[in-house]
C-alpha cells in the first residue's frame, strides 16, 4: 500500500493518499467541496468549476486537481464561496429553472447548492432561452430547459453503459445536449434502466410518470442541505 | 372600451388572481348610470405555456396560477389527469387524502375571506371611517374574534400540510392517487383542535346569519338579483365539494340540467367572449349568452344542493332557506350566510375524516389505461372549477381549457356593481369614499380572487371613473393594494 501524506484544507490537517484528488482526499476526510459535474465512479472532468478551491494560492478544480504532500488548500473562504455562487447563479440564468413547479425540486442538485451557499437570488439577469423538450422516449423525459450542461449523461453512458447516448452540440451560448440520433431521444439506444437516467443532476433527464411520488418533507435535500451526509461521515 | 362620444379606458394586462379590479361607471345626460362595468385582466397565459409539458407536471404546475385556493387548482388537475392515466377511481386513502385536503382548503380560505377581508365592511359598516374599517381594526375592536380567525386558518393550512407536504403549493395529489397517507400523529394533533374549530365555526354562521337577518331589507336591494346558481352534486343530491354530477336550477329552484358527468362539460357550458374584457363570461348553452349566465360558489352550492351531508351544516343550510321559503336566496351578500355554512360543513367533513382508519392506508396509487383527454370538476372555495387537458402519445400537454370560478361569476359581478352604482351613485356628480367602498363590498361578496391581495391592509386595488356622457372624466378614485 502506498505512503499516505498530509495536506491542510482551510487550516485542518487531512491525509491522502496518492492518485487521490484533492475532492476525494477532502470527502474521506469529511469536508465537503461543492460539485456538480463530480459524479463518483466517473472520471474527473472539471467542466463547472464549482468545486474550484485554491492549492497553495492559486485557483485549480479539486476534482481533477491531484492532492500532494504539504499542499495547502483554501475551500470556504468568502471569494470562494461568492464565485462558487456566481457559478450557481449563471446556471440559474442561463436556462429555464422553475423550482416551484419542477418535479426534481427537492431532490436537485442545483437546488441544493443554491440553498446551501444562501442564494435569495441571481445577481445576473435572465436570458429565458428558447429550448426544447424531447418526450419521444416512452420511458425518459428529455427537458433541455433544465440543463446545465455538466455532462455527467454523456459521460455515464459512455463509460458505464457503454452507448454513448448524449453528447453535446455548438459552442458557447448555443452549446447544447444532444442526443446519438438523427432526431429524437426515441431513436437512441437508451433504455431506462441506463445509468445515464440516473445521472442527471438536475430535472433536466427524467424517468416519466413517477415525478412528485415522495412526498415534500422526505425528498433528500428536505432535511439537510447537500453535502451533509460527508460531512455526517466524519463525525461518526 | 367604450365607443362614440365616451371615453375609451384602457387596462392593461395585469393578474387574473390577487390582482386589479377595475370599475368604469358611464352617466347619461341626467347623471344616470348608462353603464356600471367591473373589468378583471386576466391574462396569466397559463392555458397557454403549459402546452408542450408533462401531464404529470399539470397538478404541481396549474396550481400557481393561485396563491389563496391553490389546493383547488392542484385537485382539479389532478382530477383531470386522473382520467388521464385511466383512473376512474381512486384508493379509498388516496380519495380521502384529496377530501381532508380539499376541506381544510374551504375551511381556511373562507375563513380568511370572511374574517379578514369582509368582516371590517359588515362589523363597522359600508362608510366607515377606512382608517377603522380593515382587518387592524377588528383586532383593536374585538381581539377575541381576531385570534379566531387566525387560528381558523391556521388549522385549515395545517390540515392542507399534512395532506400536500406544504401549506402551500404541495404535491399530495399525483396522477392516480397521492404521494402519502396521514400518519396517527398528524391525525391526533389535527383531532385535538377540531373540537375548538366546530365551535367557531358555529359562532361564525351566527354572525354571518344574525347580520344578514339584521340587514335584511337594505341587502334585498344591494346589488341582488335574481339568477341561475350552478354546482356539482353527489349521486344522492347531496352537496359534494370534491367530486359530482354538474347541476344548473333556475331563481326558482327549477332544474336546467342535473347530474351532468364531467366528461360532458362542454356539451352544457359555453364561454363567451366580450370585446372589454379579458374574461370570458360563461353561459348555459340551452339558454344561451344573454340569459345564460349563472352563479357559482357558496351561495349557489347552498341553494341548489338537496340536503348536506353533515348534521349541523344541515340544519344551517334548512334555516338558511326557510328565509326564502325553500327557494333559492338570490340576496347577493347572503354569500357570507352560506359561506359560514360551508365552514361549518367542512369542519364537520373534516373531523368524520380524521376518524376514518383509510387515512392510514397504504394503498395511495391506481394506474389504468392511458387516455388521450381528461376533464375535472371541483367546487373551489369561489365556485365550480374545471380542468380540460389533451395529452399527446408523447405525454406532452397539447390542450388546456380552464373556467375558474371567478370567471363564471364575471356577469355577476358586473350586475351587482350596476345594482350598486344605480342605487348608490346616479344622479350624483362627486364620489364619496363610502360609495366606492359599495361597490367593492358587492364585489367582495362574490369572493372574487381579484380580492384576494386586498383588504388585509384595509385596501383593494380598484379604480373607479366617472365618465359623463361627452366621454370627460367627471371624477376619478382610485385605491392601491
Amino acid at each position: 500500500m502506498s505512503e499516505t501524506f498530509t495536506f491542510t484544507i482551510d487550516g485542518v490537517e487531512v491525509e491522502g493518499e496518492p492518485g487521490q484528488t484533492i475532492l476525494e482526499a477532502a470527502q474521506a476526510a469529511g469536508i465537503y467541496i461543492p460539485r456538480l459535474c463530480h459524479k463518483d465512479g466517473l472520471e474527473p472532468w472539471g467542466g463547472c468549476r464549482v468545486c474550484t478551491v485554491t492549492v497553495n494560492g492559486r485557483s485549480a478544480s479539486a476534482c481533477t486537481q491531484p492532492a500532494a504532500a504539504g499542499i495547502t488548500v483554501e475551500n470556504e473562504t468568502d471569494e470562494l464561496v461568492d464565485m462558487r455562487r456566481g457559478i450557481i447563479e449563471m446556471l440559474f440564468v442561463e436556462g429555464n429553472h422553475f423550482c416551484m413547479f419542477c418535479e426534481k425540486s427537492g431532490n436537485c442538485e442545483l437546488q441544493a447548492l443554491a440553498y446551501r451557499l444562501g442564494i435569495a437570488a441571481p445577481r445576473y439577469e435572465y436570458l429565458w432561452p428558447t429550448r426544447d423538450v424531447d418526450a419521444s422516449h416512452p420511458d425518459v423525459l428529455l427537458d433541455r430547459n433544465r440543463c446545465i450542461l455538466c455532462a455527467r449523461c454523456v459521460r455515464t453512458s459512455r463509460d458505464l453503459d457503454g452507448k454513448q447516448v448524449f453528447g453535446f452540440v455548438g459552442r458557447g451560448p448555443g452549446k447544447k445536449i444532444a442526443v446519438n440520433a438523427s432526431a429524437r431521444l426515441s431513436e437512441t439506444g437508451l433504455d431506462v434502466t441506463d445509468e445515464a437516467v440516473d445521472a442527471c443532476p438536475v430535472g433536466a433527464i427524467l424517468r416519466k410518470r413517477e415525478g412528485y411520488r415522495i412526498p415534500v418533507g422526505l425528498r433528500r435535500y428536505d432535511g439537510t442541505p447537500i453535502g451533509s451526509d460527508i460531512e455526517k461521515g466524519a463525525s461518526s | 372600451m367604450v365607443a362614440g362620444n365616451t371615453k375609451r379606458i384602457v387596462i392593461e394586462p395585469v393578474t387574473r388572481v390577487e390582482g386589479h379590479g377595475k370599475v368604469t361607471i358611464l352617466l347619461d345626460e341626467d347623471n344616470r348610470v348608462a353603464q356600471a362595468r367591473m373589468h378583471i385582466v386576466e391574462f396569466r397565459g397559463f392555458e397557454r405555456f403549459i402546452r408542450g409539458r408533462p401531464y404529470w407536471e399539470m397538478p404541481v404546475a396549474v396550481q400557481r396560477l393561485c396563491g389563496i385556493c391553490p389546493v383547488s387548482h392542484h385537485l382539479c388537475a389532478a382530477k383531470a389527469v386522473d382520467r388521464i392515466v385511466g383512473v376512474d377511481r381512486l384508493t379509498p386513502t388516496a380519495e380521502k387524502m384529496r377530501r381532508l385536503m380539499h376541506y381544510g382548503q374551504i375551511f381556511q380560505s373562507h375563513a380568511l375571506h370572511f374574517f379578514h377581508l369582509s368582516a371590517p365592511d359588515l362589523l363597522f359598516g359600508f362608510d366607515a371611517d377606512p382608517a377603522e374599517r380593515n382587518v387592524v381594526g377588528i383586532i383593536r375592536k374585538n381581539k377575541p374574534l381576531a385570534v379566531q380567525a387566525v387560528k381558523m386558518r391556521q388549522f385549515g393550512q395545517e390540515v392542507i400540510k399534512a395532506t400536500a407536504g406544504k401549506k402551500i403549493h404541495g404535491t399530495g395529489a399525483v396522477p392516480g392517487g397521492i404521494n402519502k397517507n396521514l400518519s396517527v400523529e398528524e391525525r391526533d394533533g389535527l383531532l385535538s383542535r377540531t373540537g375548538q374549530m366546530l365551535r367557531w365555526a358555529r359562532d361564525a354562521v351566527k354572525i354571518a346569519r344574525d347580520y344578514t337577518i339584521e340587514h335584511l331589507e337594505m341587502l334585498s336591494d344591494f346589488g341582488s338579483f335574481e339568477s341561475n346558481h350552478m354546482c356539482i352534486v353527489r349521486d344522492d343530491g347531496a352537496m359534494d365539494l370534491y367530486n359530482g354530477g354538474l347541476r344548473a336550477i333556475d331563481a326558482e329552484g327549477g332544474t336546467i340540467f342535473d347530474h351532468v358527468p364531467n366528461e360532458a362539460y362542454l356539451d352544457y357550458i359555453a364561454e363567451e367572449v366580450r370585446d372589454w374584457s379579458y374574461m370570458k363570461f360563461p353561459f348555459i348553452r340551452s339558454i344561451g349568452p344573454e340569459d345564460g349566465w349563472y352563479r357559482v360558489g357558496p351561495l349557489s352550492r347552498v341553494n341548489a344542493c338537496d340536503f348536506i351531508d353533515t348534521p349541523e351544516a344541515e340544519a344551517a343550510r334548512k334555516d338558511f332557506l326557510s328565509l326564502t321559503d325553500g327557494k333559492p336566496n338570490n340576496i347577493t351578500m347572503a354569500y357570507h350566510w352560506a359561506r359560514m355554512i360551508e365552514v361549518l360543513h367542512s369542519i364537520e367533513m373534516i373531523e368524520r375524516l380524521l376518524q376514518d382508519p383509510d387515512l392510514q392506508g397504504d394503498e395511495l396509487i391506481t394506474t389504468g389505461e392511458r387516455r388521450g383527454e381528461g376533464i375535472g370538476i371541483i367546487e373551489a372555495p369561489r365556485g365550480t372549477l374545471f380542468h380540460h387537458y389533451k395529452v399527446g402519445d408523447d405525454d406532452l400537454v397539447t390542450m388546456c381549457n380552464l373556467i375558474v370560478s371567478t370567471t363564471s361569476n364575471n356577469e355577476p359581478m358586473n350586475r351587482a356593481v350596476r345594482g350598486v352604482a344605480e342605487k348608490y351613485i346616479s344622479g350624483r356628480p362627486e364620489i364619496t369614499e363610502g360609495m366606492l367602498n359599495s361597490i367593492e363590498v358587492a364585489i367582495r361578496a362574490y369572493d372574487p380572487c381579484l380580492s384576494c391581495a386586498t383588504h388585509a391592509l384595509g385596501q383593494m386595488p380598484l379604480e373607479v371613473t366617472l365618465v359623463g356622457p361627452g366621454g370627460d372624466v367627471l371624477d376619478k378614485k382610485t385605491k392601491d393594494g
